[in-house]
């Protein structure tokens, strides 16, 4: 019995690491740049598949492939967001008006990537094993690379939260989420800080999808799904709130692993309900402002 | 606001019916191969008036077309063997104003985004529903849709267009069309001036649906086999999107513009470069998106004034 | 005959009381004048009463009937009306399609478009527009947009009008005219509640007055009565 709750336990953390992770990238997107990316499932995505592409011509180890993967992902996220996004908060009339367009645009980025690596990877599954033997818990096995994923998702949470925390750059990231024209007049530079934002989003992003790479298999449309699943951690945790999305993710782990016990196949479908009764309640979700 | 007989309305008018007239005479003069063409190219003019009669006047994005879109798809598949081709329709179309009224109540109150989040999503809940139903109980994947001869495809598709437009214009020169441009202005002030703004926007947004939820019954067979991932598909949720913003949301012309650019596009890029045409219209959209904010037919309007453009007064 | 009541309201942002157990009463055909310092509680006030926002404790009632909760249409269409500080007319609209809005959506029982506009074309014409019908109504002036949220709310054929700031932001002529305007709409038989920081605009027109403080009612009485009070004294001059 104690071994059954604990698989699930467990296996909810393992899943909510990840979560966690991502749902973080998309907070800074959201909650400091306002840019609701649609689109960051899909760098997830690039991560994955970029580390695939690296075992595969190189027989690289993926923790290795973080030291490449993590900078091009946060590069990619942070050119965008100078050419693109900028732009887009140039021309915009209202803060409300920019959230719908560059919506619509990473609606559009949504494509563009999807059909690039349809061009570069074709659409077939892929995968490749990494530490998949399995380590014992107190009687319960797990495979040792989803450990190891979900020891990563917590490091890189903790550093990032000391980033936030010690570095001055971190604090001007967090006035920027305050309030951004107030901190524009305190001296930060408002359009590097938001492009550096959105840059670390895709940065969690992509890791988040060498992260999965290790553990399970990937395809070019395996995105969507978690976008879908981020954007409602990122509500769940309170839009723009940094760590009620890294705790929203855990939970929603959590409860994925639960209903996945109970009716496999359901998981998105609960998350959705979980959802709509926050929208009801409290839609500023738990840790909102 | 009602409408005068001008001129000018006679004009479009009349040149309304003429096109009408001209493409209900195609099978009889055309090539199929145009006749199909054609279908398609109604199929995503349909599909972006639809979307343009909610998303356009109110300014919130619905992401949910592919929903409708799949559950008219879904329902074709399911009930064509059984029941003749309207009442399926039919069904299709009560179908998906159900489901919008579901979700307009839950969700039409709250800021723009969620609504928009939630319409996101929709599409691949939907589809893992639908795949989980069809695992535990049917122990089938997907279905053989009936197969239904083009020329009734295409008059079919051509009626349910030419009843939305009628509908659209009917909605947009009554009253609740002059209470939707207010909702769409300053929402707020609506309510205080006495529109129940939930209520116009929760019908509006399942009259929309309506006829998405016709379109896919009646488009179904186009794919002779479809699952859960053919029918729920982002991709029509996106192509409305891409056609509204890149051909003009304020007027109708535009979406039907921009349907005909696109769907002429994705023939030819289908047949050129079938693996690029993603990329295109993706890029496509991100430049509309930042260069032409009011689409193609707001440039054209612009032209035509002389540069001035309507600017909002700053409250 | 009391027309509109509200008893002890409260509503809190975050920790701050923006409104405190206030109570305050209107009679039929009054000019209630409600002043008080920036950020005393006089717009959340409004908001409680029209509906836009939920008091968190307290009563409000329209001619004995409960209005607490109602949503903000439902109060229009009991017969409570108001413009807002910042002009809220749909600037992309004509001046007579925002006015007859207001009729077609806002009296009790509804009225058609044809109905509405021609009642609309004489409401415009009692604030002083008219002619301007096919203008589109962002491009008024703001003295001239005040007027057109006064007819728009004027065409829901209120009991009850709510003015929040009309005259702020006027010059001298056009302030003496608003306030004329709104003499005129109580001789109509509409019972005026407003929120004004110019003075002599209050002192002159308001039968009563209501002082608010931090979200309290600190005073209230007439015209002459409240430039007497201490507190209210000390609290203009010794701020």
């Amino acid at each position: 019995m104690i071994v059954a709750i604990l698989d699930v336990v467990v296996a909810g953390l393992l899943l909510g690491g990840i979560y966690a992770l991502i749902s973080v990238g998309l907070s800074l997107q959201y909650g400091v740049a306002r840019v609701f990316n649609v689109a960051h499932g899909e760098f997830m995505m690039l991560g994955a598949l970029s580390t695939w592409s690296l075992n595969q011509a190189f027989g690289m180890n993926p923790i290795i492939a973080m030291a490449i993967c993590g900078p091009v992902a946060f590069a990619i996220g942070y050119v965008l967001h100078r050419t693109l996004f900028k732009r887009l908060r140039r021309v915009s009339p209202s803060i409300g008006a920019f959230e719908g367009s560059s919506m619509l645009a990473s609606f559009g980025l949504l494509f563009i990537i999807q059909n690039v690596a349809n061009l570069i990877w074709g659409t077939q599954t892929k995968a490749y094993t990494f530490m998949a033997y399995p380590v014992s818990i107190f009687g319960a096995l797990f495979a040792a690379n989803r450990l190891v994923t979900l020891a990563f998702a917590v490091a890189f949470g903790i550093v990032f939260y000391l980033f936030l925390v010690r570095t001055r750059l971190g604090k001007a990231i967090r006035a920027a989420a305050q309030d951004p024209s107030t901190a524009a007049l305190m001296g930060v530079n408002i359009n590097q800080v938001l492009a550096l934002c959105f840059g670390f989003g895709a940065l969690m992003a992509g890791l988040g999808g060498l992260l999965v790479s290790m553990s399970y298999p990937m395809q070019t449309t395996m995105g969507l799904e978690y976008t879908i699943i981020t954007i409602i951690v990122v509500a769940l945790g309170g839009m723009g709130s940094i760590p009620g999305s890294f705790i929203g993710g855990f939970l929603l782990g959590l409860i994925g692993s639960i209903v996945t016990k109970i009716e496999p196949g359901l998981s998105l479908a609960a998350y959705y309900v979980l959802f709509m009764l926050l929208l009801w309640i409290k839609p500023t979700g738990i840790m909102g402002k | 606001m009602k409408a005068r007989i001008t001129r000018k309305s006679l004009y479009s008018w009349g040149s309304a019916v003429l096109l009408v007239l001209l493409l209900a005479l195609l099978p009889l003069y055309g090539a199929v191969y145009t006749m199909i063409l054609v279908t398609s190219i109604i199929m995503y003019a349909a599909l972006t008036v639809s979307w343009v009669v909610f998303s356009g006047p109110t300014g919130q994005v619905s992401l949910a077309p592919a929903a409708f879109m799949g559950i008219g798809i879904y329902t074709a598949a399911s009930l064509g063997k059984f029941l003749p081709l309207p009442l399926v329709i039919l069904v299709a179309a009560a179908g998906s104003l159900c489901l919008a009224l579901l979700v307009g109540a839950l969700t039409l109150r709250l800021k723009g985004l969620y609504f928009s989040i939630f319409t996101f999503g929709l599409v691949l809940l939907l589809r893992q529903l639908v795949l989980w139903y069809e695992v535990r109980f049917t122990h089938t994947r997907g279905r053989f849709v009936v197969v239904i001869d083009n020329t009734t495809i295409f008059y079919v598709m051509l009626a349910i267009f030419v009843v939305l437009l009628i509908t659209a214009y009917l909605l947009r020169q009554s009253k609740y069309g002059a209470a939707l441009e207010a909702i769409g202005e300053d929402e707020e002030a609506a309510a205080h001036s006495g529109v129940n703004v939930t209520a116009v926007k929760t019908i509006t947004f399942g009259v929309s649906a309506l006829f998405m939820g016709a379109t896919g019954a009646i488009m179904a067979t186009k794919w002779t086999y479809i699952d859960p991932y053919i029918a729920f598909d982002p991709f029509f949720s996106f192509m409305p999107v891409l056609m509204a913003v890149f051909g003009g949301m304020a007027t109708f012309f535009g979406p039907i513009l921009g349907a005909a650019v696109f769907g002429l596009l994705e023939e030819l890029l289908l047949t050129q470069f079938p693996f690029y045409y993603m990329l295109m219209f993706g890029i496509i959209l991100v430049v509309a998106i930042t260069y032409l904010p009011n689409g193609l037919t707001g440039l054209v309007m612009k032209w035509r004034k002389g540069g001035r453009t309507a600017n909002h007064a700053n409250s | 005959m009391r027309i509109l009541e509200g008893k002890k309201l409260t509503k809190f942002f975050g920790g701050l009381a923006a409104v405190s157990e206030v109570d305050f009463d209107v009679d039929q055909g009054e000019i209630v004048g409600l002043i008080g310092p920036n950020g005393a509680g006089k717009t959340t006030l409004f908001n409680l009463i029209s509906g836009a926002i939920i008091p968190d404790s307290g009563a409000l009632e329209f001619k004995g009937e409960r209005l607490t909760g109602l949503k903000a249409h439902r109060v229009c269409r009991a017969g409570v009306a108001r413009t807002f500080q910042s002009v809220r007319i749909f600037p992309n609209m004509s001046v007579l399609g925002n006015a007859s809005l207001g009729g077609v959506f806002g009296t009790k029982t509804g009225m058609s478009s044809a109905a509405a506009a021609t009642a609309a074309e004489e409401l415009l014409d009692f604030v002083g527009l008219a002619g301007a019908s096919s203008v589109r109504a962002g491009d008024l002036t703001l003295a001239h947009q005040k007027r057109l949220e006064v007819a728009r709310a004027l065409a829901t054929q209120p009991e009850v009008m709510l003015l929040d700031e009309l005259i702020a932001g006027l010059n001298l002529t056009e302030a003496g005219q608003v306030m004329d305007l709104i003499t005129r709409i109580r001789d109509r038989g509409i019972t005026i509640l407003m929120i004004e920081h110019v003075m002599k605009a209050i002192m002159s027109i308001c039968n009563r007055i209501i002082v608010l403080h931090h979200g309290e009612k600190i005073a209230e009485g007439s015209p002459a009565e409240i430039t007497s009070n201490e507190t209210v004294i000390k609290i203009y001059l010794g701020k």
